[in-house]
């Protein structure tokens, strides 16, 4: 294995509800390489959104190490984590979690503002991702005007746009039917293959893990096996 | 930081429409507090004016040493005579002192609109009285005529009440009186009342003194002079006022109590208004938890979203404040209303909208919308990102 690009050390994650507390991850390890395409499976509830979630920078965990693109997030506020994710994390999320009112080429500028492009280079650069994603001709369409694959599509752009270290895809083909889901995996494949991104990828669909270069077993907040596929 | 905040913005800007009710909420809340406060201070302000507006610099008032009003006030004959005498007094071309002594009386006229009685100055003038007071000026019917029961009415006086046009008989005090003519002077607080000979006025309620004295002096610079003269001498006990700060030290009661009353009322409404802001602010930002979610996912700051939703709420008020004042000004500015005042009898006066009441309305209205946005706007900005992600 080359560089670990993400790499987490006995990590444990707690949900504390009232008195209740979950136990959702105990002791979990993983390292990750440059250029892989992770895919993570397991039955529901089995803590996949939440492992993706921790490598994501979205939440914290109870305890142990995670260190993503060479930086320590347990030891992140919230302030500097969010400006992490802007510069290191895409997500991409079953939903596409699109903003309805922004046409698809806004969308996909969003995690532009983040930086110090004009206005003029953010909306060459989306429009470069939508090329990218293939679907440049719909820039001017607001999400209720896309199909569900034509929706993911845009997201993946989002999520790719600003140069990522990472990206994060909860389920991406979770909401569509096969011939869309193959479509979306066949890009991120690309992306993954021909542009050396790095993807770890939920899933619950056994012919979509076939498309990464790795599957992961989840089940009870542990991991299974970590066993290295040919896609 | 600005092109987040921007972004966040006219995101939440752009779903206003799809959530009207709420939004609306706030608006038409703000609207109502601003509306009401507005016209209400319109009030105080509409009446101070009119006192304000009553009196000039030359003129000087002489009251009873230690009396705050006229109508607690008592000159005699003698003091009159006195006081005819003092330096700094204008005098008409025989020689004669332009002063006016005055006898002030409250007598009951119904009211125009419920027909109950109210209140109403008569006002027992002096024969100089045009002299003394130039701005006076008959608009309908004539003068009266001294030493006969005749009046005049002022043009406020004359709206407010009944059966006080030119030609009405009047029946005051268990005498019965004429009015001879309807006058205006310059929209003070004389044209709440009646005017009619002193003396006239005197012998009908068997009374031989006076209220006061107004006297016009020969410039507003002379007023020391005439004060001093009539404040050190021995054989009176008098106190001496230029006209306007009399009448402005009059309104200061009356405007106090309309302004600590709107405001009471208008602080009750606000927090009413807050609330509804609070509310709908909050159901705004759980409605865009999802949204708001992503952009913190994607790695928007949480200044940016608690700014935005803060100024959202602050657009939405000041819309609201707007529009308040507004409808205040629209429906209030100019209009007349008559009230009891301090030690008057019924003041005509009109409600003043003036723009710093316009200004103080929407700062309202901003105060209101930035402590009802505040709260929501922490709620977002404190969202836990994983959780609102799930609860999609
Ligand atoms: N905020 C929370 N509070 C309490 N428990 C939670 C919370 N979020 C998740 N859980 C619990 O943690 C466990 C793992 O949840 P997680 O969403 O990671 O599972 P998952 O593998 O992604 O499942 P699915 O395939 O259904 O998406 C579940 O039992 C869930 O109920
Ligand atoms: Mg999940």
């Amino acid at each position: 294995m080359s560089e670990a690009i993400v790499s987490l050390r006995n990590v444990d994650k707690r949900y504390i509800r009232g008195k209740q507390s979950v136990e959702v991850l105990q002791g979990l390890s993983l390292d990750i390489a440059k250029g892989e395409f992770v895919a993570l499976m397991g039955p529901s509830g089995s803590g996949k959104t939440t492992l993706l979630n921790l490598i994501g920078g979205l939440d914290n965990a109870t305890a142990g190490e995670i260190t993503v693109a060479g930086e320590r997030l347990d030891k992140l506020g919230s302030g500097a984590l969010a400006r992490w994710r802007a510069r290191h994390v895409g997500f991409v999320f079953q939903f596409y979690n699109l903003m309805p009112m922004l046409t698809a080429q806004r969308n996909v500028e969003l995690p532009l503002l983040l930086t110090n492009l004009s206005g003029a280079q953010r909306k060459a650069n989306a429009l470069a991702a939508l090329t990218l994603v293939g679907i440049a001709d719909r820039a001017k369409h607001k999400p209720n005007e896309l199909s569900g694959g034509q929706a993911q599509r845009v997201a993946i752009a989002r999520a790719l746009v600003a140069d990522p270290t990472l990206l994060v895809c909860d389920e991406p083909t979770g909401d569509l039917d096969r011939k869309s889901a193959d479509e979306v995996l066949h890009l991120l494949q690309i992306l993954n293959r021909d542009h050396g991104k790095t993807i770890v990828m939920v899933t619950h669909d056994p012919k979509a893990a076939e498309f990464a270069s790795r599957q992961l077993h989840m089940d009870k907040g542990a991991l299974l096996e970590a066993g290295t596929l040919a896609a | 930081m600005f092109k987040q905040l921007i972004a966040a913005l006219s995101m939440g800007l752009q779903t206003l429409p799809q959530r009207l009710g709420a939004s609306s909420v706030i608006v038409i809340g703000i609207a109502g507090v601003v509306a009401v406060l507005v016209s209400v201070l319109a009030m105080g302000a509409g009446f101070k004016h009119t006192l304000a507006d009553s009196g000039r610099a030359d003129r000087a008032i002489i009251l009873r040493g230690g009396s705050d009003a006229e109508l607690n006030s008592s000159l005699t004959r003698a003091d009159i005579d006195t006081i005819s005498n003092a330096p700094g007094l204008a005098k008409d071309s025989s020689g004669k002192a332009l002063l006016s002594n005055e006898l002030v009386i409250v007598v009951n006229v119904p009211k125009a609109d419920t027909g109950t009685d109210a209140n109403v100055t008569l006002r027992g003038v002096g024969l100089k009285l045009t002299e003394v007071r130039p701005e006076l000026r008959i608009v309908n019917g004539r003068m009266f005529h001294p030493a006969v029961r005749e009046l005049i009415a002022g043009a406020g006086a004359v709206k407010q009440f009944r059966g006080l046009t030119a030609g009405s008989m009047l029946h005051l005090r268990n005498a019965d009186w004429i009015v001879t003519g309807v006058f205006t002077s310059n929209g003070d607080v004389h044209e709440s009342e009646l005017l009619a000979d002193v003396d006239t006025v005197g012998s009908s309620v068997e009374r031989t003194g006076y209220s006061s004295a107004i006297a016009l002096l020969t410039g507003p610079v002379d007023f020391t002079r005439f004060k001093d003269a009539l404040t050190t001498d021995p054989q009176l006990k008098v106190d001496v006022q230029r006209e306007p700060e009399y009448y402005a030290a009059q309104s200061k009661p009356l405007t106090k109590a309309i302004n600590v009353v709107g405001t009471t009322v208008a602080i009750i409404m606000a927090i009413g208004a807050m609330f509804g802001a609070l509310n709908s602010m909050y159901s705004a930002v759980a409605a865009r938890g999802l949204e708001i979610a992503t952009l913190r996912a994607i790695g928007f700051g949480a200044l940016p979203v608690l700014l935005s939703v803060m100024i959202e709420a602050l657009l939405l008020s000041l819309l609201g404040g707007v529009i308040g004042a507004s409808l205040a000004w629209l429906f209030f500015n100019g209009h007349s209303v008559s009230t009891l005042g301090g030690a008057f009898a019924q003041v005509v006066f009109q409600l003043t909208v003036t723009r710093t009441l316009i200004i103080t309305g929407i700062i309202w209205a901003c105060l209101i919308g930035l402590l009802g946005g505040f709260f929501p706007a922490l709620r977002a900005a404190r969202l836990p990102v994983a959780e609102a992600l799930r609860a999609a």
